[in-house]
């Protein structure tokens, strides 16, 4: 990992500035206390994190967290008030940066008057790809979200979700090191997010990276080899899906245990009772069938267990509220 | 390079989207109306004589001042509404952060859109200046004495506008960006119209409110240099009489009221690329 240069204002190309040639093992994104407030109001709060190369990395957050800042921070759009960092070994906001990394903005609008074979070959131009790649490019990054047939209609004639696959297209094109994806499939019906995962697992089997931003928590847990949850501007959990999920528990459905069986139940792990099911939190999945013997000696009449894994929206909520 | 892309793509949006057409087809029927205007002067009697050949130049020339007024308000407006949106349209709709990802400079869209929208301005004044002109000499003779002066003054006139509203698009809003061009020329032609009383009735005070105003945003300034390029030199005779007006212009523009003009619209682009560098998309 080269070391960080000092940050470029929004809108300064640190590319007209001598920078450390950008090495291929440096991680796709690494930030070191990225910080960016607008008056008094924080919207990141010392963010540090490093994405590896080839890594689907999910931001996950509730609304209003800071995700979006800290992706028009990656991008060099917004100014960081303190901090620094780089993508793919160049500094955030760089040209260079910029030459690599393949973008879906939350706020996907392209220009309606042109057609989509239009639009992509406008950031083919300003993407800087060799001009005979361009028909090549085009047609596969049609292709990718499904618009191949509708290449030559206006954008103004796409629907909401047609227009989003475009822009996925957009931030596919020219074989980008990194994607960063803000809310991508906010606009998609079940189809379109299935293939929005398809494309992310591909991406990610050639090796680029993939920043997907999102508070569709079910997508991010089917794709995502690593989360990291914002809230407030900071990062208030990171790791790996089964590390941060890493809470096992067993779910039991049952009657006639009163308060003093439920305390001696604790031995197995959290208890906690609603609704007529009894979840206990934290338990060796070994010890079930231990657990359900307990339950029956205590007095207890067993209807069902389930050996649910704690989902990530029960673990995000959870996180959330804790905060 | 990307400037050129930017550049393209903005004139490409105006043709597309019929702006230049819209421009054009009003001009053909502002141009056929006035020239059925113009061809009748030829015919006009005046105390029961036909006008002779410098009744008409004249009737023509104060005719032709009134219809490059007009061009010259329309064109501030097409000026102002053209650049308003320009950037901050794009930042409004999310269509500049999709462009500010990629390796573009900040300056090189700014620089990209005021290109295209200066060719688009460009050839709207050059087409339809040079028609009416034309117009003017079939029907009735008359033939401004500096026609080209004229074209340029009217151009500049637009560019200053155009270069003025784009620079605050850049930081506001666009409806904001926009009212404010137009008010502003507005209150630069009223600054003039002051001065000319000023110096109608010798009010020193009255008078330095038109020569501030000319320095101020030169876009009357400007209009009185179209003015005298294109009004007959008994107009500006009768200027200097004391009877000047929006319509009459006593003298053209000194050397340095141009060098000041030129600087003025450098500067006004400087603060627009400028201005964007530390924007905030």
């Amino acid at each position: 990992m080269a070391e960080a240069a000092t940050e470029p204002a929004a809108g300064q190309e640190a590319s007209t500035r001598p920078f450390p040639r950008p090495a291929a093992d440096s991680p796709a994104i690494h930030v070191s206390q990225l910080t960016k407030s607008y008056g008094p109001t924080v919207a990141v709060a010392g963010l540090s994190m490093s994405v590896p190369r080839g890594e689907v990395f999910g931001f996950l957050g509730p609304n209003g967290a800071g995700k979006t800042t800290v992706v028009k921070l990656l991008l060099g759009l917004a100014r960081p008030t303190a901090g620094e960092g780089m993508l793919l070994g160049s500094p955030l906001g760089s040209l260079e940066a910029r030459r690599q990394v393949g973008y879906l903005p939350e706020l996907f609008r392209y220009q309606g008057w042109l057609k989509a074979r239009e639009v992509l070959a406008l950031h083919c131009r300003l993407a800087q790809l060799e001009r005979s790649s361009w028909p090549e490019a085009i047609s596969g990054a049609l292709r990718t979200v499904g618009l191949t047939e509708r290449a030559d209609d206006r954008v103004a004639s796409f629907s909401k979700g047609m227009q989003q696959r475009l822009g996925l297209g957009v931030a596919l094109l020219g074989s980008p090191r990194l994607v960063l994806l803000d809310e991508p499939t906010s606009a998609l019906d079940p189809v379109g997010r299935h293939d929005v995962r398809e494309i992310v697992r591909g991406l990610r089997d050639q090796g680029v990276a993939v920043f997907l931003n999102s508070h569709l928590l079910a997508e991010v847990e089917q794709v995502c080899d690593r989360v990291a949850v914002v809230d407030h501007g900071r990062v208030i959990a990171a790791g790996r899906l089964d590390e941060l999920l890493a809470r096992p528990q067993v779910r039991v459905r049952c009657t006639g245990l009163g308060a003093v069986a439920q305390q001696q139940l604790s031995v197995f792990g959290v208890i906690t009772d609603a609704e007529g099911w009894l979840t206990v939190s934290g338990i060796d999945p070994g010890r079930v069938p231990d657990l359900v013997g307990a339950v029956v000696a205590a007095g207890g009449r067993v209807y069902e267990v389930d050996p649910g894994q704690q989902t990530l929206e029960e673990r995000f909520l959870q996180l959330i509220e804790a905060d | 390079m990307a400037t050129w892309v930017i550049a393209s793509l903005t004139w490409r949006e105006l043709v597309r989207r019929k702006l230049v057409v819209a421009l054009l087809a009003l001009t053909a029927i502002v141009i056929g109306v006035s020239g059925w205007g113009f061809s009748r002067v030829p015919h006009l009697h005046l105390g029961g004589h036909p006008l002779t050949q410098g009744e008409v130049h004249t009737a023509a020339a104060q005719l032709l001042l009134l219809v490059m007024f007009m061009f010259s308000f329309v064109l501030a407006l097409t000026c102002a509404f053209l650049a308003a949106p320009a950037i901050a349209g794009e930042l409004e709709s999310g269509v500049a952060q999709g462009l500010l990802a990629r390796p573009l400079r900040r300056r090189e869209l700014v620089l990209g859109r005021w290109l295209g929208l200066t060719l688009t301005i460009s050839v709207y004044t050059v087409v339809s200046t040079t028609l009416e002109f034309t117009l003017v000499r079939w029907t009735t003779g008359y033939w401004p004495p500096q026609p080209i002066g004229a074209e340029a003054a009217l151009l500049v006139e637009g560019l200053i506008l155009l270069t003025f509203t784009l620079a605050l698009s850049t930081r506001i809003s666009a409806i904001t960006a926009g009212v404010i061009a137009v008010i502003a020329f507005g209150a630069m032609w009223l600054g003039g119209v002051a001065g000319a009383f000023g110096q109608v009735f010798h009010n020193a005070a009255i008078t330095n409110v038109g020569v501030v105003t000319h320095f101020l945003l030169p876009t009357d300034g400007l209009w009185h240099a179209a003015v005298y390029a294109m009004e007959p030199s008994s107009f500006a005779a009768a200027a200097i009489r004391g009877l000047n007006s929006s319509f009459e212009s006593t003298s053209g523009p000194t050397f340095w009221y141009l060098a000041w003009v030129a600087g003025w619209l450098v500067v006004a682009l400087a603060v627009a690329l400028v201005s964007f560098e530390s924007r905030e998309a």
